[in-house]
């Protein structure tokens, strides 16, 4: 995950990365997962600098970023939390889940708390369907999921943060 | 191997091109297929489904994509295809508004026509209705997308056509819509108001800001004289509104509806591309004579400025300094005319009727205001006059024929061409001889920078200099023209650059013909014609014998390229930022 913090630096990465793919056919997906990655989310200035470099569109590059779901327009939490909507967590009950974390978090889908510690999105099939219903925190992944086990999940993040500090 | 397949579509044999589609293979068998977001060469994606045929395959295929094979047999017309080709146009329609009486495209409207053609009676399903903000803050362009039908020939021409870009489908799914990036209004993107997004729309999504009303507040204003020019191809192409063929050039009857309409002076702009042709053929003369910036670029389409501005902003200085026609002629009616006629150009309005939507956004620079007041104050596209003339209730087609009205409306067939891509150039061509030696050249015509060849080259040798000229239309060819001179694997003198594919006589303003015409009719060729027509039968060929031009000189300009030439007829360029910053 993108550590850096200075503005400086992310901009240099980013163009690090630019210049990596310039001559790849099909670069702008993989150069718009890079970009998330370190800034977290994919703001205007970011979009602008991967259209020139890559001397496509800005508007080629913004109808990318708001056709896949993975990409986001808004800053996004220290912890994400995706919950699956995929057709087998959808009927296992994902639409409670998704609530119950905005009760608690108290943010719709689609945004992050004031304190940057969490953001909630709604998102495609994981590919566990298995295990749903499904969220996924960063990487770590919630299965067989009830809304009542949501309250735990979140105290969890939050206690690590207090014993970080 | 042969290059013809055979095939069989609806049981008739047909021998079609190898590579071609379905689609053309039957319209060579005469049989009809349904499409909506097809144009031929622009936008052939498949995604409307409208134009679906039976190939034997699982499922029904598109006719416009799918490639013809040896031996294909193709069915057109059974119960399964009617109906998909219902069921999804009922579906495009459920979620379309349906504020047909009020649109502008009511009786032009692809997806009416197509509603009706099917026999649509009723929408089975009832869509959500979007509810989606207006952008109408740009000069020249409203979007409407709540009228969009996501067919894309819009971006296809923005994008591919152009390279303008200013457009794309965003988001997915139901929430798809096509706009600018970050949803921004179109006077903050690079568009450059060429309005063929316009032209290429099939529904009202896309119509040109309308003038209308306050040129009709100007004439009824008693106090205001209100003068009108027109420009070339407004004439060969304004009679298709009345129903009249394409390429009818109707200028005797379009100067009588002006003045049944109420315009106080009807004038030509033809007569301002003349002096156009005087001063930029003195630019060029004095830039080839004094080693000045070359190659010197044509300014009469402000499509194409301000694309330069965007995208070949290090290449402004190449641009002429000269305003374009009816800029020029505006400057000229607020000064001299109005000096001759004895108007206080503070109570005089004028209206300029262009081809062009990029027009509206020109008449709105700052620059453009030589004597204090906008050198012209409103723009009518050919559509929005072709509606005044049906409001008032005149019977254009049978008008009887009138003259442009003097002083001011004199001009040669060198004027008129400015109509049609290489025109700007021609009339140039047929000037600079005389400009450079005081001779006319033998031969009229420059036929080498007719046609519509995206960009067309010329040298012509003038007192013992060989000039190398070079003509593009569309902004694809611009831009590919530009990076040749910009890298310098190219040199030229001089250069004609027109924003529309097709120069003028196809520009965003003019008449929309639907699909099923452009598919099967060379708008551009047609149109082209009635302006060479009016060329060939002019009395005047040469923008320097125009005697209003030579009036203009010897009681008010001095001589071309000269101070007070500069002070009304000439200007500048700014370098433009595709997006303001974050």
């Amino acid at each position: 995950m993108g550590v850096c913090c200075c503005k400086e630096s992310k901009e240099q990465k980013l163009d690090e990365i630019i210049a990596k793919y310039k001559d790849t056919r099909g670069a702008l997906i993989p150069v718009l997962h890079e970009a998330q990655e370190i800034y977290g989310y994919l703001p205007m200035g970011v979009q602008k600098r991967i259209a020139e470099g890559l001397n496509v569109s800005l508007a080629d590059v913004y109808g990318v970023v708001t056709f896949y779901t993975q990409f986001s327009l808004e800053p996004k939490g220290k912890y994400k939390i995706n919950v699956c909507m995929g057709t087998a967590c959808y009927v296992k009950g994902s639409g409670d889940i998704l609530n119950k974390l905005s009760d608690v978090l108290k943010i719709k889908n689609g945004q992050c708390t004031e304190d940057g510690l969490f953001s909630l999105d709604a998102c495609r099939c994981i590919g566990a369907c298995g295990l749903a219903p499904v969220i996924m925190i960063n990487e770590d992944v919630y299965g067989r999921l009830t809304a009542d086990d949501i309250p735990d999940i979140i105290k969890s993040y939050k206690e690590k943060e207090a014993e970080a500090v | 191997m042969s290059d013809f397949v055979t095939l069989t579509i609806d049981g008739k044999e047909v021998k079609a091109p190898v590579g071609s589609t379905v689609l053309e293979a039957a319209k060579i068998a005469g049989i009809h297929i349904p499409t909506l977001c097809y144009l031929k060469g622009i936008n052939e994606i498949g995604a409307c489904r409208m134009c679906v045929v039976d190939v034997g395959a699982r499922s029904l295929q598109a006719s416009c994509m799918y490639p013809v094979a040896e031996g294909l047999k193709v069915v057109t017309n059974s119960p399964e295809i009617r109906e998909s080709r219902k069921v999804t146009l009922e579906l495009i329609l459920s979620s379309h508004e349906k504020k047909c009486l009020s649109c502008v495209r009511s009786i032009n409207c692809e997806l009416q026509k197509l509603a009706r053609d099917l026999n649509i009676q009723d929408i089975r399903f009832e869509g959500e209705e979007q509810n989606y903000p207006i952008d109408d803050l740009s000069p020249s362009i409203v979007r409407d997308p709540n009228k969009c039908i996501l067919c894309r020939r819009c971006v296809a021409v923005c994008k591919d056509v152009q390279t303008v870009s200013a457009i794309e489908t965003m988001d997915r799914g139901y929430n798809t819509i096509v706009a600018s990036p970050f949803h921004m209004p179109l006077k903050d993107t690079p568009c450059v108001n060429c309005g063929q997004c316009i032209t290429a729309c099939p529904v009202g999504a896309l119509r040109e800001k309308s003038s209308t009303e306050k040129v009709w507040d100007a004439i009824a204003n008693k106090d205001l004289h209100v003068v009108v020019q027109t420009a070339p191809a407004v004439r060969a192409a304004l009679g298709e509104e009345f129903g009249l063929p394409i390429g009818t050039p109707v200028t005797g009857k379009m100067v009588s509806s002006l003045k049944k309409l109420g315009f106080d002076k009807v004038f030509d702009t033809d007569t301002a591309a003349d002096l156009t042709i005087l001063e930029e053929g003195t630019e060029l003369v004095s830039r080839i004579k004094n080693n000045g910036k070359l190659p010197l670029i044509t300014s009469c389409s402000p499509g194409w400025i301000k694309f330069c501005e965007h995208f070949f902003p290090d290449m402004l200085d190449n641009l002429s300094t000269c305003k374009s026609p009816h800029q020029m002629f505006g400057a000229m009616l607020k000064s001299y005319y109005a000096e001759k006629a004895g108007i206080d150009p503070a109570k005089m309005f004028v209206v300029s009727i262009m081809p062009c939507t990029a027009k509206k956004f020109e008449v709105q620079r700052p620059e453009m205001a030589a004597v204090g007041y906008p050198d012209v104050d409103e723009v009518l596209t050919t559509r929005e006059l072709a509606e005044m003339i049906k409001e008032a209730g005149i019977d254009f087609v049978n008008l009887e024929d009138e003259s442009f009205d003097h002083p001011m409306g004199e001009a040669t067939g060198a004027g008129v061409i400015f109509g049609a891509t290489g025109g700007v150039m021609e009339a140039a061509l047929r000037s600079v001889p005389y400009l450079l030696t005081g001779k006319d050249p033998e031969q009229v015509e420059v036929n080498s920078v007719r046609g519509e060849d995206g960009i067309k080259t010329a040298e012509v040798e003038i007192a013992g200099i060989k000039i190398r000229a070079a003509v593009a239309h569309g902004l694809g060819n611009a831009r590919k023209l530009m990076e040749k001179v910009r890298s310098g694997e190219e040199t030229y003198h001089f250069i004609e650059i027109m924003a529309c594919p097709g120069g003028c006589v196809t520009g965003g303003g003019q008449p929309i013909q639907p699909a099923s015409v452009r598919n099967d009719i060379d708008l551009c060729a047609e149109r082209a014609k009635a302006i060479y027509q009016e060329d060939e039968a002019s009395t005047f060929r040469f923008s320097h014998h125009n005697p209003t031009v030579k009036k203009f000189y010897e009681e008010y300009l001095g001589e071309p390229g000269g101070h007070k030439s500069h002070d009304l007829l000439h200007t500048h360029y700014i370098a433009r930022e595709n997006y303001p910053e974050n």
